[in-house]
């Protein structure tokens, strides 16, 4: 066990600090598309958009430590997002890397890195849910092409984006994680549309997406047919391991200090309250557990040891910090509680976060299985 | 940057294990339970040849001269089985000696503790129960060089196997500014730490019995106990010093308390694959099994706060408070967690004197206290991140 960072791995994080200093704006422009793409060019430029995908699609060829580094640095200064297509930066793009055609590789991996595409992701059905593998969203095969019939929902984002990375069952007649497969479809696709949901703090962020004949190539399905629940399998423990990262988590910790020392509870500060300190140095403890626990399945990952049901602990946590947090900030805001704005919105928000992505029970159950031996209910 | 242990580490983990299996099987465990001082010198000599006893000391003064991640492989593994042995108590006084002690004493006493032919302690609460300088209140007497006690220590861990106590306490000198992050609590005198041979003149001990027999501790009362200049400690800063071993006690039970847990989480969950309840068995149920996934998400979560503590010891002296806080807060409340749980998963057979897993709970209120419980830490926390109110 070493926790030092080499004096490589130290001069890097020193490059992006200078990075930093040196070309992020002070104070920030907010919801800026303009200066995002231009930020996402920069960071291109130093291929750190992609940090860890193979060189010749683009990316940086880089390790997973010093992807690490690079996030915790970017997140610490609170720089936009590494990347402009979250979906196909964190599962997508790994999906195409792991199971594409040399052809997919070429059309979406620098499209994604660029920001160029927008990737949703059509897993979730209205009859399904937590139980994916039952999905029912056909595909049939017609010539070159599959034709497909179905409906998705809780589609993240479909309203703007390009394509879709989606499941649909090819054979109906196997068992059911066998007739299923992946396509990646273009969203102008004739015969898709698209109706948005709105959620509980107000904001349409999914949808539902309607296939009504929708056509689409067959040099479009990702991986053999019939495999699609291997290629999902990767890319949920991908989306898991994103949902699982702590940078986001030191943010809202932060976030949440600087609320306790300008709150007043009992007419004095917030922060010189007991139970608000313990609160807050609980959430300090499952925060860097969770930073930790991320570099040790890291460490895992560089052995070949792979990190699959792992994540889960951190989906847990998270789970568990985002319910304190939120409950927290909505307590030492007091009566503004029942205001609306952006902090009282934000402490709605972890009811999706904490579903998506799997819900908490289903988690435990990966872990009692899986890990524990136990029975399956 | 690197997260796991040596294929070395693995080896000495067996080496425990099967040290353990072969000599400390749960029935000596519940034997020594019944002895006056839940101790075996024949088992302890052996544990030192072993190896693990004198892991920490080096090579030197006839250690082995490893680090605190390798210390922390040993304690998981003495605590999945419970064995009871003065293993952090006498770790802990070596740390005191290591850092603090004279040449002449650390001749005296570290090869001594290496070989397992002495067993060392620290006393340093008091009946204030305060975990850290604040709590020590006992004020000596000074004879020109000498330091005279009169007053008593309690809660002191192992005290009745114990060759040697580290003992603190304050001369009548009025001490600096309070320093680290302790909060300024008035206490007059400079902070010292002394060496006190159980066979002074002056030194009694009353046992005290235990919730957990396999842990065992003491009042020491100290009568006219002189502590002449070749038994004081001669730490630069004592307040560090004491800081630095409550710190290194808190990482060790917390890695003591991490592998109990994780035994009562294999006990429990055996237990849930073999008990048939409703035609199934009773790990199928989400009420028992969630439980069970929840458990191990804290053990695993422990660890590595743990980890990263053990190893700041030996090489980031500066992050061992925050980290020594953040895992045992974590231990302390999580353990206590998992020990009620597992007794109610067993049903009435956990009521039992008989079945293991009632130690497991013992254990478990054994270690919160030990170092300074949950909120303590969390205070601590607040105070290292936010700073005083
Ligand atoms: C904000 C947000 C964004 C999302 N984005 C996407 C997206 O982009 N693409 C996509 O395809 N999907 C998306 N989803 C859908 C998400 O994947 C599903 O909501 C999730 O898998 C749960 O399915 P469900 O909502 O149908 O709930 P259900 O599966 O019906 O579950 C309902 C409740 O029952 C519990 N439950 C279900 N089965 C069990 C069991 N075996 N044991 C114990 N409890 C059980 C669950 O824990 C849950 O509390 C999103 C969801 C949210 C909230």
């Amino acid at each position: 066990m070493d926790f030092n960072f080499t004096p490589e791995e130290q001069a890097f994080r020193e490059e992006i600090r200078a990075f930093l200093d040196a070309h992020l704006p002070d104070p920030m422009p907010e919801d800026d598309p303009d200066f995002l793409r231009l930020w996402n060019e920069k960071l291109r430029a130093k291929r750190w958009v992609g940090f860890n995908w193979p060189r010749e699609w683009g990316g940086g060829g880089g390790d997973l430590i010093r992807q690490f580094i690079l996030k915790e640095e970017m997140s610490a200064r609170r720089a936009p997002a590494l990347g402009l297509d979250f979906m196909g930066l964190t599962w997508v793009g790994p999906a195409i890397i792991a199971h594409g055609t040399k052809e997919q590789k070429a059309e979406h991996l620098e499209a994604i890195l660029d920001g160029r595409s927008h990737w949703c992701t059509g897993y979730s059905e209205p009859d399904v849910g937590s139980d994916l593998a039952s999905l029912q969203c056909r595909a049939v095969r017609e010539g070159d092409e599959y034709v497909i019939h179905g409906q998705k929902i809780w589609t993240t984002s479909a309203h703007f984006a390009s394509h879709i990375f989606m499941l649909v069952r090819t054979d109906p007649t196997v068992s059911k994680y066998k007739g299923i497969t992946c396509l990646l479809v273009p969203m102008t696709t004739p015969g898709i549309t698209i109706s948005p949901i709105e959620n509980l703090s107000g904001k349409a962020s999914f949808n539902q997406v309607f296939f009504d004949g929708a056509r689409t190539p067959v040099s479009n399905r990702l991986g053999a047919e019939g495999e699609g629940w291997k290629v999902v399998m990767g890319a949920l423990a991908n989306e898991r391991s994103g949902i699982s990262e702590a940078t986001e988590m030191l943010q809202h910790l932060d976030d949440i200090r600087s609320l306790a020392k300008r709150a007043r509870r009992g007419g004095r500060p917030a922060l010189e309250d007991d139970r608000v300190r313990r609160r807050l140095s609980e959430m300090e403890i499952r925060v860097e557990a969770m930073r930790l626990t991320g570099l040790r399945h890291l460490t895992d990952q560089i052995n070949g040891k792979p990190s699959g049901s792992e994540t889960a602990i951190n989906k847990l946590q998270r789970g568990i910090l985002e319910f304190e947090m939120s409950e927290l900030t909505l307590e030492l805001l007091g009566s503004a509680a029942q205001h609306q704005g952006e902090l009282q919105h934000e402490a709605l928000a972890w009811h999706g976060t904490v579903i998506g992505g799997g819900s908490p029970n289903i988690q435990r159950n990966i872990i009692a299985e899986r890990i524990l031996g136990l029975p399956k209910d | 940057m690197n997260f796991g242990f040596t294929e070395e580490q693995g080896f000495l983990r067996d080496a425990v294990r099967k040290f353990l299996d072969d000599r400390c099987p749960m029935a000596e465990v519940r034997r020594l339970m019944k002895t006056p001082n839940a101790h075996s010198p024949e088992l302890w000599k052996a544990f030192a040849e072993q190896g693990s006893v004198g892991l920490l000391i080096p090579e030197a003064y006839g250690g082995a001269g490893l680090g605190w991640v390798d210390f922390v492989v040993v304690l998981e593994e003495t605590g999945r089985t419970l064995m009871p042995s003065p293993l952090v108590s006498t770790a802990l006084a070596a740390l005191a000696i290591r850092e603090a002690g004279s040449p002449a004493q650390k001749e005296r006493w570290l090869p001594r503790f290496a070989e397992g032919s002495a067993i060392g302690t620290l006393a340093v609460l008091e009946a204030s129960d305060l975990p850290g300088a604040e709590g020590v209140a006992l004020v000596a007497d000074s004879d020109g060089e000498v330091d005279v006690l009169h007053g008593e220590k309690c809660f002191v861990a192992d005290a009745g196997c114990a060759d040697v106590y580290v003992v603190a306490y304050r001369s009548t000198e009025r001490s600096a500014e309070p320093s680290g992050d302790r909060a300024g609590t008035g206490v007059g005198g400079a902070l010292r730490l002394g060496l006190v041979a159980r066979d002074a003149p002056g030194v009694r001990v009353a046992l005290v019995p235990s919730l957990d027999e396999t842990r065992r501790s003491g009042t020491l009362s100290l009568d006219g106990v002189r502590i002449g200049p070749d038994a004081r400690l001669a730490a630069a800063d004592p307040e560090a010093t004491l800081a630095l071993l409550l710190d290194a006690g808190s990482i060790a039970v917390t890695a003591e308390g991490l592998g109990a847990a994780e035994g009562a989480l294999a006990l429990t969950v055996q237990y849930a694959k073999d008990r048939v309840q409703f035609g199934s068995p009773i790990g199928r149920f989400q009420g028992v099994k969630h439980r069970l996934a929840d458990m191990w998400v804290d053990t695993e979560s422990i660890k590595s706060l743990l980890y990263y503590g053990a190893w700041a010891i030996d090489e980031r002296r500066d992050a061992v408070p925050r980290y020594a806080s953040l895992a045992k807060a974590y231990l302390a409340d999580a353990f206590t967690r998992i020990g009620v749980d597992c007794v109610q998963l067993h049903g009435a057979v956990g009521y039992t004197i008989e079945y293991d897993i009632q130690l497991y709970l013992k254990r478990s209120k054994w270690a919160r206290p030990m170092f300074g419980d949950g909120d303590h830490h969390r205070d601590r926390l607040a105070r290292l991140s936010m700073g005083n109110r």
